[in-house]
């Protein structure tokens, strides 16, 4: 493999990292929305997010990419691929971090809200000073072992069709055929990025679960 | 937007999209057996007193779940012919998901296992039960319980998961789905639908094994 190759690589790992990031802060600003809907006390409104969450845990990451990918283009919106793919993992995640929010937020005490409320703090204030940044902190090992999940999950915007590094990966191991070498490398380059990721989320899971007991 | 929804290569396409889904469940089933053998297999070097064994699961582990799934069917794909090994796709599937799951299974397995105190053994065999019914009612059975709400939603991604087994046109419902898209460029119509596929067979799933959980596990534990 030469340079020329592996700097092909390089540029896929960038659109790897690209999407991953939009994908996670996008998804994050909806699913804390999707969250806060979700544990609001009324019942439609839980209903909703309740079904947005179920569908997207209960169908593949790749169909939903589709769907979204076509989806977008049947209402007339002419997006760059990666524009829709980043929808897509943007929809994704704010379902998938907005279930693992809504359970952070019903592990806060129930006290804490009724404290909250005997002193007469707006919902806003309730939520923005007191529940959210106890539920954070709950929640933080799982939000990342979903990061990790999502890292990984942008390999699938390969099969839809945008060169990121693992669809960079097959174009290179179709010039230079040596798929093994090609993605034992592609498979590193995921590697690098998921494990620190991991190890952090895994450290902090003992923290908490020692502070806890 | 004057596009007009046309469902018929849907319809037309149904009676192999239907046998597909079984292409679908023979390769979550596949995968899952191999993933309880990998698992089970895996807890026991990684608890055993052979230090190289225990090391080679652990970064079997971290590798599997620090990778994509494409990467390793990939890898897998081209690396089985290399290895004297030709199989068809759909084979080759079962043993990516089987490896993939497995290293999630070892995880939950091994938490199973943990979770029973020796305290517990030992005032089993204190009360006089024989061996068996120890590791049937004290070992076994608690720790199936405490495993089995993790190891089925892993098994109901798993399932998710064989989508991705198109990529290599291992026979699945994604790649069925694909060729129906290929020749009659319904993209939306097609993977709509069977996308409410994915949602029944997960759907169905998890109520099979909340009736499962409800019919084996569900008494008081304290």
């Amino acid at each position: 493999m030469g340079q020329g190759e592996l700097l092909f690589l390089l540029a896929g790992l960038k659109w790897t990292v690209a999407l991953s990031a939009i994908g996670f802060i996008g998804g994050g600003l909806a699913g804390l929305g999707v969250a806060l809907l979700r544990t609001s006390g009324v019942p439609l409104l839980e209903r909703i997010t309740a079904s947005y969450i179920a569908l997207f845990q209960g169908t593949p990451l790749l169909m939903q990419l589709f769907v979204v990918y076509y989806g977008l283009a049947l209402l007339g919106l002419r997006l760059d691929a990666w524009v829709a793919v980043a929808i897509g993992f943007t929809l994704h995640a704010s379902a998938y971090l907005g279930e693992i929010w809504r359970g952070s937020i019903e592990a806060v005490p129930r006290g804490q809200t009724e404290a909250a409320k005997a002193l007469s703090l707006s919902y806003v204030s309730r939520m923005k000073d007191v529940i959210l940044p106890q539920a954070i902190r709950i929640s933080l090992p799982a939000t990342i072992g979903f990061l990790v999940q999502l890292i990984k999950g942008t390999s699938l915007a390969a099969i839809v069709g945008f060169t990121e590094l693992t669809r960079a990966g097959n174009i290179v191991s179709n010039q230079i055929f040596q798929p093994l070498t090609v993605f034992a490398l592609v498979g590193a380059l995921y590697f690098l990025m998921c494990w620190p990721l991991s190890i952090y989320g895994a450290h902090l899971e003992r923290r908490f679960a020692v502070s806890s007991r | 937007m004057n596009y007009q929804l046309d469902f018929t290569p849907v319809i037309e396409g149904l009676p192999a999209l239907l046998s597909a889904c079984l292409g679908t469940f023979t390769l979550a089933l596949g995968g899952m057996a191999l993933a309880i053998v990998i698992g089970i297999g895996g807890v026991v070097l990684r608890d055993s007193h052979f230090a190289p064994a225990r090391w080679l699961v652990k970064s079997f582990v971290e590798l599997i779940r620090n990778t994509p799934f494409l990467v390793q069917i990939y890898f897998i794909y081209f690396a089985l012919p290399l290895a004297g090994v030709r199989l068809d796709p759909t084979p080759t599937a079962v043993i990516a998901l089987g490896i993939n799951g497995g290293a999630y299974a070892i995880e939950i397995i091994r938490g199973g296992v943990q979770s029973i105190s020796k305290g517990q053994i030992e005032a089993g065999l204190a009360l006089g039960l024989h061996k068996a019914q120890v590791f049937r009612l004290i070992v076994l059975k608690p720790a199936l319980r405490a495993i089995f709400p993790s190891l089925t939603s892993q098994f109901v991604l798993l399932t998710l998961t064989t989508s991705i087994c198109s990529a290599i046109s291992a026979y699945e419902l994604t790649s069925v789905a694909q060729r129906i898209e290929s020749d009659s460029f319904r993209s939306f119509e097609v993977f709509g639908t069977i996308t409410l596929f994915y949602l029944v067979i997960s759907w169905v799933m998890m109520r099979f094994f909340a009736l499962i959980s409800a019919r084996y596990f569900s008494y008081p534990v304290k």
